[in-house]
């Protein structure tokens, strides 16, 4: 556990209703009590009707409380769980496309090599490269590729998952659900 | 909420009509609202819900046309504060769905039970910047407790039986229901579904552990200096008869939020006031001194608690609350008790016993000297007639029994003051939101909930200016409640600000009145014009007497100040006094001057 008023970053898993606008609503929400998103992501389950989002937010525990508290208001929003102090294994992804001439190419790859990064397409003058990790460890590959050239980049949001057996949200989820009306 | 249980049923409708009908959008939004059990709306017609107003004759639904949906909005808040049911307002798209944006963020603030059904352009044009088109959902979705887009005529029925569910189950607030004009326009088999509402994501009812109730006994056993803050909440779960077991059984004193007025009666003897900003002096050093602060219903607001560093340091805090976002949002607590208010007291009453703080009661006996009390006496006798003696007089001629709708400003304060409220729904005012010209309106829709009740609007002589155009509705729709006008001539709240924060510079706060007795005439209403404290109690009568809608002009001292006050952000207990007057011309109370006083 952090010291109470310590700033860290909380991840929550929420399922939510997969309904137009229930992103804006959250988002809505996050914006109007002025809490400080770091990552989202939102996802299909494999549920039918039912999305994950997996959001992380600069707060103290308190704040974290609230956060929680204050997603359950929203109506299309069915499950969260705050799974920061818990067994968790959390993932972003990553392409890096890194200029890599033919000169160059082999020497990049096996740098990917030692991060288990793969490349997944290859042209003339540079490669794509695709890797999944911890933010660090996508930071770590970004550095060491700098020096050849980054000339783009894009990252997924995290997504985050407990270690074990079912997690409390997704529990949640399968106990007690009643019918949806409309 | 009033009556969770009784709304999700059809309110017992005569079933004259086969099942299965074949109905248009625009005749199952009525058919669906009568079976909510509603009788009356405020609204006002335009382009996107005219197929609903044509549909709206064949309805057993009163509808009361306002002057600007604001009224409408705010009319269905006042219905819904004072009968504990869900009000409801109507309007069309675009400006007509703005208009009623302040009366829905009010209704949010307050946590009140309110739905509002808006028109939208045709779905084939949403997006596209049609003409009267605002994205209403969009627009509305942080200030409401939950809105709908319905697109389709198949979904008015759901949408409206959950926007009625969410509305007021659980902590009660808005819902907005926004249905396209071909929803409105399509026809299709309908029969209405009985069953109740279930939403998988919504979970409103919440029940302590019965380690904490054990723990909170505890507690409040233990207790050497207690108090009991009574919140909205109280009202808002009808709890004030099991809140004066509670105080009878353990003899704890109970101080009141704006809002809670009224849900502890005002009169008893261990009532103590109002708290907060302009609340009674003895009551805010009280909760400085306090062990342990029991907080049903409430929530701490900034208005309440003046400098949270310092606030109530020495007490322990039980909060009582149907929200869990609200724990430790603003005070940090030691036992949250998450549930109904009712609920909660019916669970603790059993086992809470006679607490021993008899010597703490006549300490907060002994603070009373050194309190409003001596704010009015104060007041100088001059012959000038005071805010304080217009809202004594009316709480003594109308025996305390009144429903008063209160607008925002100083003479909101000083109603919450000097008017003794006994019973609960018989305060309306706008708490949190703050929303000057709230009252009129409100108190015309508080008209329609309770018939038999004497209204009485005070409102300052800015508010009213506000919505003063539905003067117009209550000629109308011969809609009478009483209304006095606390003229000062200033924006008086904010003239004080200005004379205490501000250098005494009055920017933008002196404000000019209509003849208000011409106002009403002009209305085909009366008014009186009131300027000595003797012209009272005639002008009162005459107003009671009145079947129409009667303004009184009430012409008050211009710079008399509401005190005790807490500056925004300052200790609870750094109090602004009333000025000790240097000729003491008043040895008695000129409150009580009259001769049938007593």
């Amino acid at each position: 556990m952090t010291a109470p008023d310590a700033l860290t970053q909380h991840t929550f898993v929420a399922y939510v209703e997969d309904q137009p606008g229930v992103l804006n609503r959250i988002a809505s929400l996050f914006r109007r009590r002025n809490f400080n998103i770091i990552s989202l992501n939102v996802g299909r389950t494999h549920v039918p009707g039912i999305s994950r989002m997996t959001v992380v937010v600069e707060a103290d525990d308190d704040k974290a409380m609230r956060i929680e508290a204050n997603l359950y208001k929203l109506v299309n929003v069915l499950s969260v769980e705050d799974i920061t102090n818990q067994p968790n294994i959390v993932r972003d992804i990553a392409l890096i496309k890194v200029k890599a001439p033919p000169e160059k190419r082999s020497e990049v790859l096996q740098l990917c090599q030692v991060f288990r990064a793969r490349a997944v397409d290859v042209g003339p003058d540079a490669l794509v490269v695709e890797i999944t990790g911890t933010q660090d460890k996508i930071m770590g590959l970004l550095t060491i590729l700098e020096p050849f050239g980054v000339l783009e980049m894009v990252q997924s949001g995290t997504v985050a998952m407990t270690r074990g057996a079912v997690g409390s949200a997704a529990k949640a989820l399968t106990q007690d659900r009643p019918r949806i009306v409309a | 909420m009033a009556q969770p249980s009784t709304h999700p049923t059809p309110q017992g409708m005569p079933q004259q009509q086969p099942a299965i009908r074949t109905l248009t959008g625009a005749a199952i939004i009525w058919d669906v609202l009568e079976r909510q059990g509603v009788e009356v709306v405020f609204g006002y017609p335009g382009g996107a819900i005219m197929p609903a107003y044509d549909a709206l004759p064949g309805s057993t639904i009163r509808h009361v046309l306002v002057r600007h949906e604001q009224g409408a909005a705010h009319m269905a808040d006042g219905y819904a504060r004072a009968s504990g049911r869900v009000g409801v307002c109507v309007a069309t798209s675009g400006p007509g769905a703005t208009n009623l944006v302040t009366g829905i963020a009010n209704a949010m603030m307050d946590s009140i039970p309110m739905v509002a059904i808006t028109g939208q352009v045709p779905s084939t044009l949403i997006g596209s910047d049609a003409f009267q088109e605002t994205d209403f959902t969009g627009v509305t979705l942080p200030i409401t407790k939950h809105n709908l887009l319905v697109t389709r005529c198949e979904d008015i029925m759901p949408a409206i039986k959950q926007a009625f569910y969410i509305a007021s189950s659980g902590r009660p607030g808005p819902v907005v229901v926004d249905i396209t004009k071909d929803a409105q326009n399509q026809s299709m088999q309908y029969e209405y579904d009985p069953s109740p509402v279930r939403l998988p994501g919504y979970r409103p009812e919440r029940q302590p552990l019965p380690e904490e109730l054990k723990e909170a006994v505890e507690m409040i056993m233990e207790s050497k200096r207690p108090m009991i803050f009574c919140g909205h909440g109280v009202t808002e779960a009808n709890a004030t008869s099991l809140l004066l077991e509670l105080v009878h059984k353990t003899d704890i004193p109970v101080a009141l939020t704006l809002l809670g007025l009224g849900g502890f009666p005002a009169q008893h003897p261990r009532s103590l006031g109002m708290m907060g900003m302009h609340g009674e002096a003895w009551v805010n050093t009280a909760i400085q001194e306090a062990d342990l602060i029991i907080a049903l219903g409430m929530r701490f607001d900034d208005r309440v608690t003046g400098n949270l560093k310092t606030y109530a340091q020495n007490a322990k805090k039980i909060h009582v609350e149907l929200d869990p976002a609200e724990i430790n949002k603003n005070v940090k607590v030691d036992l949250p008790l998450l549930g109904d208010v009712r609920d909660i007291l019916r669970q603790l009453v059993p086992h809470v016993g006679k607490v021993d703080c008899a010597e703490w009661v006549r300490h907060i006996e002994e603070l009373k000297g050194d309190s409003a009390v001596r704010d009015i006496q104060d007041l100088p006798d001059s012959g000038q007639l005071f805010a304080a003696h217009v809202i004594h007089d009316l709480w003594r001629y109308t025996e305390g029994k009144a429903l008063v709708v209160t607008d925002v400003g100083q003479h909101q304060m000083w109603e919450a003051q000097y008017y003794k409220h006994d019973h609960p729904r018989k305060l309306l005012t706008s708490g949190g939101a703050g929303t000057m010209g709230f009252a009129l309106p409100a108190a015309m829709g508080a008209r329609l909930a309770c018939p038999k009740d004497e209204i009485w609007v005070i409102a300052g002589d800015g508010g009213f200016q506000m919505t003063a155009a539905e003067l117009a509705t209550c000629s109308q729709e011969n809609i009478k409640v009483n209304v006095a006008i606390i003229n000062n001539g200033f924006l008086g709240m904010v003239r004080q600000w200005q004379q205490f924060f501000y250098g005494g510079r009055y920017v933008a706060t002196p404000i000019k009145s209509p003849d208000y007795v011409l106002l009403a005439q002009a209305h085909g209403l009366k008014g009186i014009c009131v300027k000595s404290r003797s012209e009272v109690k005639a002008a009162v009568e005459q107003a009671r007497a009145n079947p129409e809608t009667t303004l009184i002009d009430f012409r008050v001292a211009q710079e008399d100040s509401v005190y005790p006050m807490v500056p925004a952000g300052a200790d609870l207990d750094a109090m602004i006094r009333r000025p000790k007057p240097e000729v003491k011309s008043a040895p008695h109370n000129p409150i009580f001057e009259t001769g049938d006083d007593k």
